[in-house]
């Protein structure tokens, strides 16, 4: 397994793109910093910052990846290697190379700046959705044959995941204002990655006066250190789900 | 040493493989042939786990080849058009690969000298000609000493040197004993070579046979003539 991981990492260090990301976000989080007094507000600017462009660079960059591999991964399968191998070690590789690059982006000045258990806990929240992107990207790219059509997918699932969503559920609470649909709602956020990070996160910087009634039934939720084992659980499943069914997808596709 | 039984496949709508069993046995040198399309390249990418067949079960060594991959260690494959990561050097590729199956019997790299690959190292795989990437694919092919060797069309794309050079190092491996699986359209090319003749068509075998055996039955005295008799007469068995 190592070996191949090693490759991975390699040719991700060679190709400069996952460097110019880690740093963007450096450049972005230092300055994000250095700019406000009020380490609270460039939190708030980070986060944001990090629920875009965290998940796209994480699932286009990735999709890319796998679909150049190809080659690699034809030769390595008429190889005495399993397949399961192939694919997890990728997996492994893209997700150790965009967390290193995460981390010496925004992690370190985080740490720096930023009271600890806030750092922290954005820190693994950042982890997370880096690998949960990446199955993503892993999933798509593992269903179609056709590269633009691979990315274009992975593209749409980016603006579902970090826009659509959030105005889907925005309209549906309106529209059903009337009823009592507190409850439901935190369920709902649960189909949403970024969705449960950004709740999380914003719960942790303590703003959630900020999302009125829901935001106190959030916060009865996600407050709560039950809530959050539970929301970086379901971060975590978001991880493994998309993966395993891209394993499986992948350990029967003909190449 | 590899047994086929009722293998299918097929790829959307089209049916590429159709019931085929065969049984290839240790020191043969086998052709598969047939016209384009009639699964030659399907059925030895089944064997060598690249396409997963719909029905059916491949034996290696009275092994099932789904439940364990390690019988991939003693199959060396030389694929049609090899398709290597651009972005890597000849050198780097065969080191990864020696890295992976990290073989215990000694390397024969003759095919590296003999070719010269050497001097190329350094190159990167996307600046290769079709001829020298065919090189470098046969190189590694023969590299680990296989039990069984799996030639995908061995000599297109390769100059007529390289090719003889191929021949030469195909026949001194089948005197050790080996199977040999050869895909290929020069008949002639392969006449002295092989020792039995697989015909596919439509995604089934249509004979699998001793050449000495055709040579005898149509009464010619090259392969490609008994071929073209055998095709002529509709012969089928």
């Amino acid at each position: 397994m190592n070996r191949i991981i090693k490759f991975v990492m390699l040719d991700i260090i060679k190709n400069k793109i996952v460097l110019s990301y880690a740093i963007l976000l450096a450049v972005l989080a230092w300055s994000v910093f250095s700019l406000e007094d009020n380490s609270a507000k460039g939190l708030l600017t980070l986060l944001n910052i990090m629920l875009l462009t965290v998940p796209l660079v994480s699932i286009i960059f990735s999709t890319i990846y796998i679909y150049n591999s190809s080659e690699f991964i034809e030769l390595l399968v008429s190889q005495p290697i399993k397949r399961s191998k192939i694919w997890i070690s990728l997996y492994i590789g893209l997700c150790l190379a965009l967390i290193t690059a995460f981390f010496i982006g925004i992690g370190l000045p985080l740490l720096l700046y930023a009271p600890l258990h806030i750092g922290i806990v954005f820190n693994i929240t950042g982890f997370l959705v880096t690998i949960i992107f990446i199955a993503i990207a892993f999933l798509s790219a593992v269903l179609t044959r056709d590269k633009a059509k691979g990315i274009g997918m992975s593209i749409m699932l980016w603006l579902f995941f970090t826009m659509l969503f959030d105005g889907l559920v925005l309209f549906m609470l309106f529209q059903l204002a009337d009823y009592p649909i507190e409850q439901a709602m935190v369920l709902i956020t649960m189909l949403s990655p970024v969705d449960i990070a950004r709740i999380l996160m914003l719960l942790q910087l303590d703003i959630s006066a900020l999302l009125g009634y829901t935001g106190a039934i959030f916060k009865a939720f996600y407050g709560s250190g039950n809530g959050i084992i539970v929301s970086f659980l379901i971060l975590l499943v978001w991880a493994l789900v998309p993966f395993l069914i891209s394993l499986k997808k992948f350990n029967k596709k003909d190449l | 040493m590899i047994e086929i039984q009722n293998l299918s496949k097929r790829f959307g709508k089209l049916q590429v493989l159709h019931d085929v069993s065969l049984k290839l046995n240790k020191g043969e040198c086998v052709a598969l042939i047939g016209p384009n399309g009639c699964g030659k390249t399907t059925l030895i990418k089944s064997i060598l786990g690249m396409v997963v067949p719909d029905s059916g079960t491949i034996l290696f060594n009275q092994k099932p080849i789904n439940k364990d991959v390690t019988y991939r260690n003693q199959i060396g494959y030389m694929p049609q058009i090899g398709r290597y990561p651009e972005n890597m050097s000849i050198g780097q590729v065969i080191h990864m690969i020696k890295n992976i199956r990290k073989s215990e019997t000694a390397e024969d790299n003759e095919l590296m000298h003999t070719y010269q690959i050497e001097s190329l190292s350094s190159k990167k795989m996307r600046t290769l000609s079709g001829g020298t990437t065919q090189k470098v694919s046969a190189t590694i092919a023969f590299m680990f000493n296989p039990d069984v060797l799996i030639l995908d069309e061995p000599t297109a794309g390769l100059d007529p040197i390289a090719a003889e050079l191929l021949k030469e190092k195909i026949i001194k491996e089948k005197e050790k004993g080996k199977l040999i699986i050869i895909t290929s359209h020069l008949l002639s090319e392969l006449d002295d070579l092989v020792t039995h003749l697989i015909f596919m068509q439509e995604g089934q075998v249509r004979f699998h046979k001793d050449t000495q055996k055709i040579k005898s039955e149509t009464g010619q005295t090259t392969l490609s003539k008994a071929i073209t008799h055998i095709l002529k007469s509709g012969y089928h068995e």
